[in-house]
């Protein structure tokens, strides 16, 4: 390498093509080098097809950086942490942090409803809400844990994430005032949009499904 | 290049450029052809800067650290509040440049510092590891050529649309990483395990339910795109890639993967990337994307001139390899096999061409791709009657182009509501 620089160098000061000519000459010795490496991988071709059973890369995971990351929660209540919420204080959180986008009530915001109008709508196509397409109330739970507000993704406690579930269910008419979401309360609730839906049945093909 | 193209230029400004100056600088005449496509002002610009400037007469830019467009070529995405679309007409080839990636994200580009960034895989394994990005980089490497579309990527309804505006939430990379089969060694996967959750580190912490034979088929965890580590807009440092599956499920910012027997029905797998069929029935964890094909030149706003043109387009299929692709110059009524430029890849954009000699006449130009399961690229009317008229995710039809007498090109805007 420093035997390639010097050359080239020298060549530069003598040669105005002198970087075509450095150019001519690693390739050159690629060339040659690739050869010979040739021969030495037709040997090993058959160890390096197998890999071995571990190699050991990576750091075992803790349970306290499990669970620092562990946020998800299954419709089957898998994930949900202790505390529990009330539609009546969910609905002083969401008029204080939520209705600037889904708008009061949760009708009508420009980022979208998540309460079915009741009303009669002009609108050609009926909004997708949680009262109408959601199918488990778990994921309310999960989906405003993680990535709600919008503007402040992650600031919301566990428990005031418990009372808006609470609050948003209750104003889609899926439970009454009264009823506690907790860890075991919110995976028994059945959401109206729970048979909606249909696993993907496309298999490719000449049928257009 | 072709001549007679060349000639056809010439013939066009035949006081102020003389054939030969073009073919002396055939180079800068190869960019005001490409250009001929997009239209007149950038080709009169083009041509007048030819007679100006001769660049064999003045010592060119020196060579430097990180290359450049020419300031020529105007090639950008279309960003809206949420996405950004690739310019599908400016391409060439199959390779989508990096920077024109089309981008789709939930709350912004995170910025990561890779040093920082980890990938933890726990739930039904045997051994629960943290993965920093070198550590990734350390196990065998795979490289694999494949397309990249979100599943929400189709717009109509008026006539003066681009093909990036119709459908340019799809873009193809050379792919690098580690096979994720090969962390699910590493960690042992239980035989319990049907599914795994994907998360990444960005904002709107986003997660998908996978099925694990997805896993094992062929995902990639990748950290590298067309030779360079990934944009930050495709999930740098670390994404889950999963060929031919709808881009949500190619989960960016990777920073999780948890192994489950059952899905999660996260928020972007439920209220959202499931699309109407029959009967008020929803379709839900849709993963495949149908084979699809666009025309890409000619096509709005550019317009064409009397004589040969070369019909070119994309053509893709989520469940293999493209077979064939089959272009009518007649809206529809006859239909004539393509030529498909190699390599013709697995589950991959390929490039397709049709030599056609126009007329003048009004017509309207489509194509129709066909992949190795047999399924045939529908119209809208054939996806409508199959699954209802509400649209949705997975809108993959034929997509037509009016060809106006004065050489003039619109999209077919089409509706059976």
């Amino acid at each position: 390498m420093i035997y390639n620089q010097k050359t080239s160098i020298k060549l530069s000061l003598l040669l105005f093509g002198g970087i075509s000519f450095q150019a001519c000459y690693q390739a050159m010795s690629q060339e040659n080098s690739t050869e010979k490496y040739a021969i030495v991988s037709k040997k090993r071709e058959i160890s390096n097809d197998t890999l071995p059973s571990s190699f050991g890369f990576g750091r075992k995971a803790t349970q306290v950086e499990i669970d620092r990351l562990d946020i998800d929660v299954r419709p089957d209540g898998k994930g949900l942490p202790a505390g529990s919420g009330l539609a009546a204080k969910g609905k002083l959180i969401f008029d204080a942090k939520c209705f600037a986008c889904h708008g009061v009530g949760g009708i009508g915001g420009p980022n979208g409803s998540l309460v079915t109008n009741k009303a009669p709508v002009a609108a050609a196509r009926k909004e997708k809400t949680i009262g109408n397409y959601w199918p488990y109330a778990t994921t309310v739970f999960d989906y405003i844990r993680r990535a709600m507000p919008f503007n402040e993704p992650g600031s919301l406690t566990n428990e005031e994430v418990y009372h808006l579930t609470a609050y948003l269910l209750r104003a889609n008419e899926i439970i009454d005032e009264n009823t506690v979401i907790n860890a075991k309360t919110l995976p028994k609730i059945e959401m109206p949009a729970r048979d909606l839906f249909i696993p993907d049945d496309r298999k490719g093909g000449p049928e257009i499904r | 290049m072709k001549m007679e193209r060349l000639v056809e230029i010439a013939q066009k400004f035949p006081k102020k450029l003389s054939r030969r100056k073009l073919l002396g600088g055939a180079a800068t005449a190869a960019v005001a052809i490409i250009q001929t496509a997009k239209g007149q002002t950038i080709q009169k610009g083009l041509s007048e800067n030819l007679i100006g400037d001769d660049p064999t007469k003045k010592f060119g830019k020196p060579a430097g650290e990180v290359g450049s467009r020419s300031p020529f070529v105007k090639s950008v995405k279309k960003p809206s509040d949420i996405s950004s679309r690739s310019p599908l007409q400016d391409f060439y080839g199959i390779i989508t440049p990096s920077d024109l990636h089309f981008e789709r994200h939930h709350a912004g580009v995170p910025a990561i510092d890779p040093s920082k960034h980890e990938l933890l895989i726990h739930g039904l394994v045997e051994k629960p590891l943290i993965f920093t990005v070198t550590d990734l980089k350390r196990f065998p490497s795979v490289s694999r050529i494949a397309f990249l579309e979100c599943s929400g990527n189709f717009r109509g309804g008026k006539e003066n649309l681009t093909p990036q505006e119709i459908c340019g939430l799809t873009s193809q990379s050379e792919w690098t990483g580690v096979k994720l089969s090969t962390l699910f060694n590493e960690v042992g996967v239980k035989p319990n395990a049907t599914w795994f959750l994907a998360e990444g580190g960005d904002a709107a912490v986003l997660t998908r339910s996978i099925p694990v034979k997805k896993g094992w088929d062929d995902a990639i965890i990748a950290y590298a795109q067309n030779g360079e580590p990934l944009r930050p807009e495709q999930g740098f440092p670390v994404r889950l890639f999963l060929p031919g599956w709808e881009g949500n499920t190619g989960v960016k910012w990777l920073r999780r993967l948890e192994l489950s027997d059952a899905p999660y029905y996260t928020r972007e797998e439920t209220s959202k990337y499931t699309e109407p069929i029959k009967d008020g029935k929803y379709r839900i964890f849709s993963f495949d994307i149908d084979a699809r094909s666009i025309i890409t030149f000619p096509s709005y706003p550019q317009k064409v001139e009397k004589g040969w043109i070369e019909i070119r387009g994309l053509a893709w299929s989520g469940r293999g390899k493209v077979v064939r692709v089959e272009v009518s110059t007649d809206a529809g009524k006859n239909w004539k096999i393509a030529q498909l430029n190699e390599p013709v890849l697995d589950k991959a954009h390929i490039q397709f061409r049709h030599l056609w000699q126009w007329k003048g006449e009004e017509t309207e130009i489509l194509s129709r791709v066909t992949d190795e399961t047999g399924y045939t690229q529908p119209t809208l009317k054939q996806l409508f009657e199959a699954r209802g008229s509400e649209g949705g995710y997975h809108m993959n039809p034929i997509t037509a182009w009016q060809v106006k007498k004065d050489g003039g090109v619109l999209f077919k805007p089409e509706t059976f509501r």
